[in-house]
């Protein structure tokens, strides 16, 4: 598809957002840039890096992810699920004797209750993280820069129309290190 | 990056000093309540062994188990010193090399170790062995055992102090060679020492694998001689390297709070912190895994180690271990922020240090010292003596290189570690 053809086809939808894209060769500028943006008082819509970039989130001032707290609780239930199941089971519902054990003998459920514990607490935690970042199937991700897979690293500032000073922006970014800087409107 | 030298205040060594003679004084005061009789700290064991007809353990019996119970604690973790050092080295991991020389000065004390064990078992080998008795193998004696009998091939006198000698031998060998490497490194650069330690952490993994095994089963699964688990080698491997874990992580807490190690950051105390979390789950998983089939399959000959634990004397350490080496560890230690601050891992590598002390002691005292053991001031005494005695020769250790290991390759991967 050319591009001129998209850019018609975005702008023909009303629901369009603007966004200025720095982008970076260098992962130690773009660390440095993004403090210095956020100084200035401009908010990062978000930064696209073809890999992990360590300290990334702390100077993106992204808080850390609540996950753990959810595996905890999943694997809490999952933990509280296997022992109430297999006492109900094994002690009141259809009480057997099996090698000479008690009823309810806890020792024998251990490693039953340690699976569904461990099974709860990673489906718990990837279900969880499915839904709050709303991955599924019909997802459609706006790609900013293609390079941004390859060996660039994308700084994305969204535009209010009116507001943002286009060439301080501009400035700013380029005097941070950023080698291009590109518009793009994208279809929210 | 510069060099960090240690230096031990007088004041620190004469408290080291001072633990050692306070475990002397309560050794001492220990020994003459027992040899009086009875005494305080010995509890009701004496006399229900005493109503149940058996003979009373003696003082000296107690002495030794408590000697031969701090011995293979203390060697057992300095052991795990020059095994942290191997790992890291073939694992090519960058993160750990900033405290390294920590673990590395552990291994100070396996010669003492190896002098204090031979001579325990020169000289209390009747009191912590069954199966050195002469007579359990003649078969005109009334007291004849087919069963240990049966075992003289592996267990007997001249096999087990040739092993002992030969796993000490090995240990010290590669301890040095280690040592001696790294610290050539420090004064002469280049990676030529980085591969050769590499090389070395090798073969001292082969040879730490199979020795600390059969380590294992001579020095403590021996002492129930009748009884038998194919999981003892990696149980006792598993309760020395979270012990380790915690004393390297501890001793780079107390450095750092005293100003050393100024590059090791929360990073470095995260992942240790996570060894020490990680491999208390381990040592529970092989708790469980021994605990479960015997008593699962209940054959009288297996399940009479966990029945000689569940009695009334040892009940309560029994649940306690799985207490402060479990549960603990693995509620405090689970979220990040407590793996990153200094004042959690202290406290959880204390409590892990005195758990497997513990876990040792379940292990050995059940079966030598039935329903007389206690703990009382022969067992503090003791521990304190052998705690006195490792942390100078640890701390001597410490002083004698850098603590930073100036000219090894992945320093400054370390310096930078970011989790």
């Amino acid at each position: 598809m050319a591009p001129h053809l998209s850019l018609t086809l975005i702008h023909l939808i009303a629901m369009n957002k603007k966004f200025v894209l720095g982008i970076y060769d260098d992962e130690d500028v773009l660390l440095e840039a993004i403090e210095n943006v956020r100084a200035a008082g401009t908010k990062i819509y978000d930064v696209f890096s073809p890999y992990p970039v360590h300290g990334i989130d702390d100077v993106l001032g992204i808080k850390r992810s609540r996950l753990p707290i959810i595996a905890f609780f999943c694997g809490l239930f999952g933990t509280s699920f296997a022992l109430w199941m297999q006492i109900w089971m094994l002690g009141f519902d259809w009480p057997m004797i099996i090698g000479g054990k008690p009823h309810i003998a806890i020792p024998a459920f251990i490693p039953v209750t340690f699976e569904l514990t461990v099974l709860c607490a990673a489906f718990g935690m990837v279900i969880t993280f499915f839904i709050v970042s709303k991955l599924k199937p019909s997802l459609k991700v706006n790609v900013f820069d293609k390079r941004a897979t390859d060996d660039k690293f994308v700084m994305a500032i969204e535009v209010n129309e009116g507001v943002t000073d286009m060439n301080a922006l501009n400035d700013l970014l380029r005097s941070n290190g950023a080698i291009e800087v590109n518009e793009k409107e994208v279809i929210k | 990056m510069t060099e960090e030298r240690l230096i031990i205040p007088r004041k620190t060594i004469n408290k080291f000093f001072l633990t050692i003679a306070v475990g002397v004084i309560l050794l001492i005061l220990g020994i003459i309540l027992m040899a009086a009789g009875g005494g305080a700290d010995h509890g009701e064991g004496h006399g229900e062994a005493a109503a149940a007809g058996h003979e009373a353990a003696s003082w000296t019996k107690r002495l030794f188990m408590n000697l031969w119970l701090n011995n293979v604690y203390f060697t057992g973790i300095s052991l795990i010193g020059v095994f942290f050092v191997a790992v890291q080295y073939v694992a090519y991991a960058g993160w750990s090399v900033l405290i390294k020389r920590v673990s590395e000065a552990m291994g100070y004390y396996l010669p003492i170790g190896f002098g204090v064990m031979l001579l325990v078992f020169l000289f209390g080998g009747h009191d912590i062995f069954h199966w050195t008795h002469d007579y359990l193998y003649d078969i005109n004696d009334e007291r004849y055992d087919p069963i240990i009998a049966g075992k003289s091939g592996y267990l007997n006198f001249w096999f087990f102090l040739i092993r002992m000698i030969i796993f000490f031998a090995l240990w010290i060998l590669f301890f040095n060679w280690l040592r001696r490497n790294s610290i050539n490194e420090d004064l002469q650069g280049g990676t030529s020492f980085y591969h050769k330690s590499i090389r070395i952490s090798a073969m001292f993994l082969v040879v730490f694998g199979v020795s600390s095994s059969m380590a294992a089963w001579d020095w403590v699964l021996s002492i129930d001689t009748h009884w038998f688990s194919t999981m003892f080698g990696w149980y006792v491997f598993a309760s020395w390297f979270v012990s380790g874990l915690s004393v390297i992580t501890l001793t780079v807490i107390i450095l750092k709070q005293n100003g050393y190690l100024k590059l090791v950051n929360a990073n470095h105390l995260h992942d240790l912190g996570k060894f020490v979390f990680a491999f208390s789950i381990f040592w529970t998983y092989i708790w469980f895994s021994q605990f479960m089939l015997i008593w699962y399959a209940n054959i009288p000959e297996e399940s009479i180690y966990f029945l000689d634990r569940l009695d009334d004397h040892y009940t309560w350490i029994f649940f306690t271990n799985l207490l402060i080496n479990f549960v603990f560890p693995f509620l405090v230690l689970m979220t990040r922020d407590a793996k990153r601050q200094m004042i959690m891992l202290k406290i959880v590598t204390i409590a892990i240090l005195i758990g497997h002390w513990l876990d040792f002691y379940l292990m050995m005292m059940p079966g030598t010292m039935r329903g007389d053991a206690g703990i009382g001031f022969i067992e503090i005494g003791t521990t304190l003596i052998f705690l006195g005695v490792f942390l100078l020769v640890f701390t001597k250790g410490l002083t004698k290189a850098s603590l930073v290991p100036v000219n090894h390759p992945f320093l400054e991967e370390s310096v930078h570690h970011h989790v």
